[in-house]
């Protein structure tokens, strides 16, 4: 990835990181769905399915930061089920604790984050064995808190970012508040990769020595990356906590489903290689794919297959393409 | 190393894919009749007793239903006769979800309307058999002049049950002992009359091939079997076309999202059915969330449900498994301490909630988890004890 530096960078982000695969797949599906459920184009739908798949892109994004630098964030699960959770204690009703503790869950996205990156870096933990245990540590300090079912309850100002929109809306009726929410997370993360951190990050994930030799500050970057990935989660538990109410469940299996969204966007596992907005795609793509199982009555046990299919494929192409 | 990883991570994934997304959750909708073989657990006599007692005129206090027997045989307490003061003692299986903690607050407050009740002892199983049996042990040993039970689970807890028995006078409430030594055994109807009830509101409010999901929390669940059971035949004698039954592990995420997909798959559903209300909520919003009006549905006696069936004007019906039985064992120990007959089997009424009578049960100023119908709207410490304002 040293190269990068020396070729024109539009040239090789567009050889090497190339959106067209997912694009191309995102456009088959796209086309089997208007076949199948030609209503799904009605601007209010297609809005709807938008707010759905806003969290899973929002999470695939984060993970796309800690990727790329080489890493792997499997905390991230677990992570939305304990915001959720502490929010609904937190507020327990009360509306004029839901702004502090909006507050106090994006702190403690960025603790999460910051607790995975240090340990990964400072004490030299690979990152699936640190967010394999912050993941359990999660799990575990979430059921011990909360006797096996959750307390509290989140109010409507709470919830208003994950279920309502702007209403009156001519043409769309309702501009759901999550779909400006992902817009914004959207841009800050093609901002940041499109930045002088963009292209470090990209240098340190493809080969941290070189990185290094070169004056990039690795573990710094790496640390920065899982701060993000916990940031982004956090936004993804309110918006996730304000869809589904207080859950147990809500953060279940999520890492798996954003690593898997990622990947099939393009990005290589083991960092360097591969576009945010690949990985965002990857997300739609993969929604967009679960709406269509849904559809044709098949979304159990198959939605997991298919999710095992796709990690394999995926990893499979970008190891040929890199040799 | 950084291929390793990538090896491993790759590996966990595939691992996970299995277990990490949505358990497997559709019942092929091809499969006739649409709602599955029969529970292994259904008992036609069960069934139809219960289907019975759904009709019959309880004894008792009818202001009073946790006073109240249905179809009551009595039974003879005159050897347990003693004088007070009393200790009354407890083993509970736990306080682990919102129904239980209701409950635990009306036992609570209908101990202390009785001045003869010297002490009450509690112990908290934790939902543990193996804690149960030992705390059941350690009460006898405190001197009780009665022992109340709620089991964890029906089995296991037998042989410590039958221990008591030998020492005290013992009252078994909610979940069941397999042995007749308790002086007696206090439940509402049960479950067949739940699932029925809901059931049967569908098949009359919903049109002919109408498409009705049906939500369950788990399987395996003999509570919870039988109310799944009866509607099952309920809708298998109906026109309703059940297009699907699903598990919601009784968790309101997983519950939105499998009703959004069935909206989505189906264009609309027109009734849900469930087999506990706690998700009820999260099923409705689904419909809003979807610009669909929220179609005749199921929920139980949760503030949260009853307050947006009064807000939204739904066409909704609440089977009840009344947390107001929690303060009938200790009416029966003072009953049986004083010599006085009482019901055995105790079958207490299991009061619906319809449209009609709704407003009795909204109470705005309590939490939304609180249980309507908990017959504490009189015992002290109300609403503050409940978390009301």
């Amino acid at each position: 990835m040293t190269a990068e530096a020396t070729l024109p960078s539009r040239w090789r982000f567009g050889r090497l990181t190339g959106i067209g695969p997912i694009l191309a797949l995102l456009a088959v599906l796209l086309m089997v769905i208007a076949i199948r459920q030609p209503s799904f184009y009605d601007p209010p739908s297609l809005l709807a399915f938008l707010k759905r798949a806003a969290p899973l892109v929002i999470l695939a994004a984060g993970q796309y930061f800690v990727i790329v630098a080489g890493d792997f964030d499997l905390s991230v699960g677990s992570l939305v089920t304990a915001e959720v959770v502490i929010a609904a204690r937190l507020i327990d009703g009360d509306p004029a604790m839901t702004w502090p503790v909006v507050a106090l869950m994006i702190g403690f996205g960025l603790m999460v984050g910051l607790a995975n990156g240090l340990i990964t870096t400072a004490l030299r933990v690979p990152s699936f064995i640190t967010t394999l245990g912050m993941y359990l540590i999660l799990v575990g300090a979430v059921y011990t808190w909360t006797g096996g079912s959750p307390r509290g309850a989140l109010t409507e100002e709470f919830r208003l970012l994950g279920r309502r929109g702007i209403e009156g809306i001519p043409f769309l009726q309702q501009l759901p508040y999550a779909v400006l929410v992902l817009a914004g997370i959207a841009t800050i993360a093609v901002v940041l990769m499109r930045s002088d951190f963009g292209k470090v990050l990209l240098a340190v994930g493809g080969n941290p020595r070189a990185a290094a030799l070169s004056g990039a500050r690795v573990n710094l970057m790496r640390v920065i990356a899982f701060l993000i990935s916990g940031l982004f989660a956090a936004v993804a538990a309110v918006l996730l906590g304000g869809f589904g109410g207080v859950s147990f469940q809500v953060g279940a299996g999520l890492e798996f489903t954003a690593i898997t969204a990622v990947v099939l966007g393009g990005v290589v596992l083991g960092g360097g290689r591969g576009s945010v907005i690949g990985a965002m795609l990857g997300a739609v793509t993969l929604e967009v794919l679960f709406t269509l199982l849904n559809l044709f009555g098949v979304s159990g046990a198959l939605k997991s297959a298919v999710q095992g299919l796709i990690i394999i494929a995926a990893v499979a192409i970008g190891r040929t393409r890199r040799n | 190393m950084r291929l390793f990883s990538v090896l491993v991570v790759t590996g966990m994934l595939l691992a996970a894919a299995g277990c990490a997304s949505d358990a497997p959750t559709e019942t092929p909708v091809s499969k006739s009749p649409a709602t599955g073989e029969q529970s292994k657990f259904f008992v036609q006599a069960d069934y139809d007793r219960e289907m019975a007692l759904r009709t019959a005129t309880p004894q008792g206090p009818s202001d009073k239903p946790w006073e109240q027997a249905l179809d009551p045989q009595w039974a003879d307490t005159a050897k347990y006769k003693k004088a007070g003061p009393y200790h009354l003692c407890f083993s509970n299986a736990g306080v682990g979800n919102p129904w239980r903690q209701v409950g635990i607050k009306n036992m609570q407050a209908e101990v202390s309307l009785h001045a003869e009740i010297k002490t009450f002892s509690v112990a908290d199983a934790e939902s543990k058999d193996d804690k149960q049996i030992s705390d059941i042990n350690d009460l006898l040993g405190k001197g009780c002049d009665a022992l109340i039970v709620s089991p964890n689970t029906t089995a296991t807890l037998t042989p410590a049950v039958e221990l008591a028995c030998a020492k005290v006078p013992v009252i078994v409430f909610d979940r069941g002992v397999n042995t007749k030594c308790p002086v007696t055994f206090i439940n509402p109807i049960g479950g067949y009359a739940f699932g029925a009830t809901g059931a049967e509101f569908l098949t009359q409010n919903v049109k002919e091939r109408g498409k009705v999901l049906a939500l369950r929390i788990l399987p395996g669940v003999d509570v919870l079997e039988t109310r799944w059971s009866a509607a099952k035949v309920a809708f298998d004698k109906s026109k309703l076309d059940v297009v699907g039954v699903e598990f919601t592990d009784g968790d309101p995420a997983k519950t939105k999202s499998i009703v959004t997909n069935y909206i989505q798959r189906f264009g609309n559903l027109d009734g849900v059915w469930m087999d506990a209300g706690a998700t009820a909520v999260a099923a409705a919003e689904a419909f809003e969330d979807a610009g669909k009006p929220i179609p005749p549905m199921v929920g139980e006696d949760q503030q949260d449900f009853l307050k947006m069936w009064q807000d939204k004007k739904l066409n909704a019906i609440a089977p009840t498994y009344p947390t107001f039985q929690w303060r009938t064992p200790i009416i029966a120990a003072l009953r049986i301490l004083n010599g006085e007959k009482v019901a055995n089997p105790w079958k207490l009424p299991q009061p619906t909630i319809t449209s009609a009578n709704l407003g009795q049960f909204v109470q705005p100023n309590m939490p939304p988890l609180h249980y309507a119908m908990c017959g504490c709207t009189s015992l002290p410490g109300y609403p503050q004890t409940w978390g009301g304002k």
